[in-house]
C-alpha cells in the first residue's frame, strides 16, 4: 500500500466469496450452452463473461479501492475496444 | 554541475559486475538504451544490405541476381526487420530509455528491471526469425503483412517468424507501460505535466498505443498459428472462415503501429527546432495535445488499407472520412515547427539539418497518403509502387531520418564525444539525393502501373527502374558515410561539453555523458520545458 492512501484490506471470506461466484457462473455458461438460445446465445455468454471480468478486476486486481486514475485507464482500454467494434460492424453488417 | 560530481563514474565506465555482464545485466535505462541501438544498428544494416539486393535484381526485367522465390523471401525479411525490429521500437527504446528519465529528472525509468527484459524479448524475437530461415521449409515469403490463406497455406516457415512477432509485441508493450508508469510517478518536483518537453508527451501518447493496439496483433498471430496447426476455420474461407477479418485485425494493429513509429520521431523534432532556433516553440500545449489525438484517431482509420479488399462501401466511405481527420492534427505540427523557426535565430548545425530533411520528405509522404485515403484514387495505385513510395517517404524519410537527426543531436550527451560535423552535414546532400532519386521514380512507376512485390517486369518501366537502383546505391554511400563518421567519433571524438548547443531541457544540465544515477540532486522544475530567456544573450553554451 502506498503512503497516503488508506489501507483496505481483503478479507480472505470476501475473496473465497467471489471465488465462489466465478465458478458458479462457468457452470452457468457451461449448462446453459446447451440450451438452444438461437441468435442471442452468443450475447448471453458474453454477458456472463464481461460479469466475471468485473469481479476479477474490481476484487482480485483491487480496482475497486484504487485510486481513479485506475479506473480512467480501463475505461479508455474499453472505450476503445467499443469504438472497434462499432467500426468493425460498418463492414460486418453491410456486406 | 559541479565538477566533484561529474568526475564520479559516469554510466559508461562504471562497472557493476565483471565485463559484459555489468551491461547484459544492467537495469540501468541509459546502458538499456544503448543494448537497444547496438541492436537495432546491426538489424538495420541486414536489412539495408537485403533492400539494396532487391534493387539490384530490379535492375533488368527478368532475372538478374536472384529467382522468383528467392525475391519473395528478401522482401517479406526486409519488411520485417525493417517494421519489427528497426521502425516500431526504435526512438522509444533507443531515446526513449535515455532521456525520459533525464528530461522529467527521474533517476531511473519506474521499473528497470522490466526495461532489460523488454530488451531480451526484443533480442529473443530477433532470434526466432533469423533461426526460421535456416529451418527446413526454407524463409517465410509472405510479405510482412502475413495475409491470409497464403500464410496459412504457403509451406515456408512461417510459425517461426510469427511467434517472434509475438514475442517482440510483449516487448513493446512492457517498454509502454514502464514509459507510462515513469511519466506518472517519477516527475521531479514541479515538472507537471505542462511543463514536460514535448518528446515526452510524444512517448507518453506512443506507450498508450503500444498498451492498447499491441495486444490486437498478438491474438491474431496466434489465430493464424491455431488455423495452421489445428485447421480451424477463422480467417481460411476454404475452412469456413474470413480472410477480411484477418485484414481488419492485422491492421488494427499495424495502423496503430505507425503512429508508434512517427509519433516520437515528431516528438524528437520537437526538441531539435527549438534549440537551434533558440526560441521556445510555437504553439507547445496544441503540440502536445495534437500527438494525443493523433494516438486517439489513429485507431479509427486501419481499413484504409483495405479499400479493395471487398469490405462494405458504407465502411469504405467511413475509413476514408475518418483517414482524411488524422491528417489534421499532423498538419497542425508541421505548421508550428515552421512557425518556430520563423523569427527565430537560426543556427544550422547538422541536427537540424537532418530535420529539415525530415519536413520536406515526410511533407510528401503524407500528402500522398490523402490520395491514397481517397477512394477513387486509391482503386488506381493500391498495390502499386506508388504504396511503396508513400510508406518509405513517412517511415525512411520520417521516422528514420529523426532517428538519425536525434542520432546527431543526443550523441555528445549519450558518448561524451563530438562528431565532425563537417562530415555529418556532407552525408545530407548524399541521403537526400539518394533516397529522392530511389524512392520519387517509385511513386511514377506506381502511377504507371509498376505492381509492387513482383521480381520482373515490361520493359518499358526499365528506366525508372534503373534511376531508382542508381538511386539506391548513392542513399548507401551516404549511410556509410553518416555511421562512419559517428563510429569514427566513438573512438576519435574530441570530449563533449555539457551542453554544446545551448538546449534547455534538462538533459543538457548533467554531464556528458551522464553519470550513473543521472542527477545527484533530483532537479526542482520552475518554468517550461524551451524557456530560452536565460539563456539567450549569454555566450553560454556556444562552442
Ligand atoms: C497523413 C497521414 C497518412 C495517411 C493519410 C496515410 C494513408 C495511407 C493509406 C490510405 C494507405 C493504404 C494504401 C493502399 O494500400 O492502397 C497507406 C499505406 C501505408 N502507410 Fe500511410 N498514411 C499516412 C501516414 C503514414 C505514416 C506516418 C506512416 C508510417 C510512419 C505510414 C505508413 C504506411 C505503410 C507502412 C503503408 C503500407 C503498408 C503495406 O501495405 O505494406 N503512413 N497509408
Ligand atoms: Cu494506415
Amino acid at each position: 500500500m502506498e503512503q497516503g492512501q488508506k489501507p483496505h484490506l481483503i478479507t480472505y471470506g470476501t475473496y473465497v466469496l467471489v471465488w465462489l461466484s466465478l465458478i458458479s457462473l462457468t457452470l452457468l455458461t457451461v449448462t446453459i450452452s446447451g440450451v438452444d438460445y438461437g441468435r442471442i446465445a452468443l450475447f448471453i455468454a458474453l454477458v456472463i463473461a464481461f460479469v466475471k471480468s468485473v469481479l476479477v478486476v474490481s476484487y482480485f486486481m483491487h480496482i475497486k479501492f484504487d485510486e481513479a486514475i485506475f479506473k480512467f485507464f480501463i475505461l479508455v482500454a474499453l472505450v476503445t475496444l467499443a469504438s472497434i467494434f462499432i467500426l468493425t460492424s460498418t463492414d460486418i453488417f453491410f456486406r | 554541475m559541479n565538477s566533484n560530481f561529474a568526475m564520479m563514474n559516469n554510466y559508461l565506465t562504471y562497472k557493476s559486475k565483471p565485463g559484459i555482464l555489468s551491461w547484459l545485466l544492467s537495469t540501468d535505462h541509459k546502458r538499456i538504451g544503448l543494448l537497444y541501438l547496438v541492436s537495432m544498428v546491426v538489424f538495420f544494416w541486414v536489412a539495408v544490405t537485403l533492400g539494396f539486393l532487391m534493387k539490384l535484381e530490379m535492375l533488368t526485367p527478368g532475372k538478374t541476381i536472384v529467382d522468383a522465390q528467392t525475391y519473395n523471401t528478401l522482401f517479406t525479411l526486409h519488411g520485417m526487420i525493417m517494421i519489427f525490429l528497426f521502425i516500431i521500437p526504435g526512438i522509444p527504446a533507443v531515446f526513449g530509455n535515455f532521456f525520459l528519465p533525464i528530461q522529467i529528472g527521474a533517476h531511473d525509468v519506474a521499473f528497470p528491471r522490466l526495461n532489460l527484459l523488454s530488451w531480451y524479448l526484443y533480442i529473443i524475437g530477433g532470434l526466432f526469425a533469423i533461426v526460421s530461415l535456416f529451418l527446413q521449409g526454407g524463409p517465410i515469403d509472405t510479405g510482412w503483412t502475413f495475409y491470409v490463406p497464403y500464410s496459412i497455406r504457403t509451406t515456408t516457415n512461417v510459425i517461426l517468424p510469427l511467434l517472434g512477432a509475438f514475442i517482440l509485441g510483449f516487448s513493446s508493450i512492457l517498454t509502454g507501460i514502464n514509459f507510462i508508469t515513469t511519466v506518472h510517478r517519477l516527475r521531479a518536483p514541479g515538472m507537471t505535466f505542462f511543463r514536460m518537453p514535448l518528446f515526452v508527451w510524444a512517448l507518453y501518447a506512443t506507450a498508450w498505443i503500444q498498451v492498447v493496439a499491441t495486444p490486437v496483433v498478438g491474438i491474431t498471430i496466434v489465430m493464424v498459428i491455431v488455423e495452421r496447426v489445428f485447421h480451424v476455420g477463422i480467417f481460411d474461407p476454404a475452412l469456413g472462415g474470413d480472410p477480411i477479418l484477418f485484414q481488419h485485425l492485422f491492421w488494427i494493429y499495424s495502423h496503430p503501429a505507425v503512429y508508434i513509429m512517427i509519433l516520437p520521431a515528431m516528438g524528437v523534432v520537437s526538441e531539435i527546432i527549438p534549440t537551434f532556433a533558440r526560441r521556445t516553440i510555437f504553439g507547445y500545449k496544441v503540440i502536445a495535445f495534437s500527438s494525443l489525438s493523433i494516438a486517439l484517431i489513429g485507431y479509427f482509420v486501419w481499413a484504409h488499407h483495405m479499400f479493395t479488399s471487398g469490405m462494405s462501401d458504407t465502411s469504405r466511405m467511413v475509413f476514408s472520412l475518418l483517414t482524411f481527420l488524422v491528417a489534421v492534427p499532423s498538419g497542425v505540427k508541421v505548421f508550428n515547427w515552421v512557425a518556430t523557426l520563423y523569427k527565430g535565430s537560426i543556427e544550422l548545425r547538422a541536427p537540424l539539418i537532418y530535420v529539415m530533411m525530415f519536413i520536406f520528405l515526410f511533407s510528401i509522404g503524407g500528402l500522398t497518403g490523402l490520395v491514397l485515403g481517397s477512394l477513387s484514387t486509391d482503386i488506381h495505385v493500391t498495390d502499386t509502387y506508388f504504396v511503396v513510395a508513400h510508406f518509405h517517404y513517412v517511415m525512411f524519410g520520417g521516422t528514420a531520418i529523426i532517428l538519425f537527426a536525434g542520432l546527431h543531436y543526443w550523441f555528445p550527451k549519450m558518448f561524451g564525444k563530438m562528431y565532425n560535423e563537417k562530415v555529418a552535414i556532407w552525408a545530407t546532400p548524399l541521403i537526400f539525393i539518394g533516397f529522392n532519386m530511389l524512392y520519387f521514380t517509385m511513386f511514377i512507376l506506381g502511377y504507371l502501373g509498376m505492381p509492387r512485390r513482383y521480381w520482373s517486369y515490361l520493359p518499358e518501366y526499365q528506366t525508372l527502374h534503373i534511376i531508382s537502383t542508381v538511386g539506391s546505391w548513392i542513399l548507401v554511400a551516404g549511410l556509410v558515410l553518416m555511421f562512419g563518421n559517428l563510429i569514427h567519433a566513438l573512438l576519435k571524438g574530441k570530449p563533449a561539453e555539457t551542453n554544446p548547443w545551448g538546449g534547455v531541457t534538462l538533459e543538457w544540465t548533467v554531464p556528458s555523458p551522464p553519470p550513473v544515477e543521472n542527477f545527484e540532486k533530483i532537479p526542482v522544475v520552475e518554468n517550461g520545458p524551451y524557456d530560452f530567456s536565460t539563456i539567450n544573450g549569454e555566450t553560454n553554451g556556444k562552442n
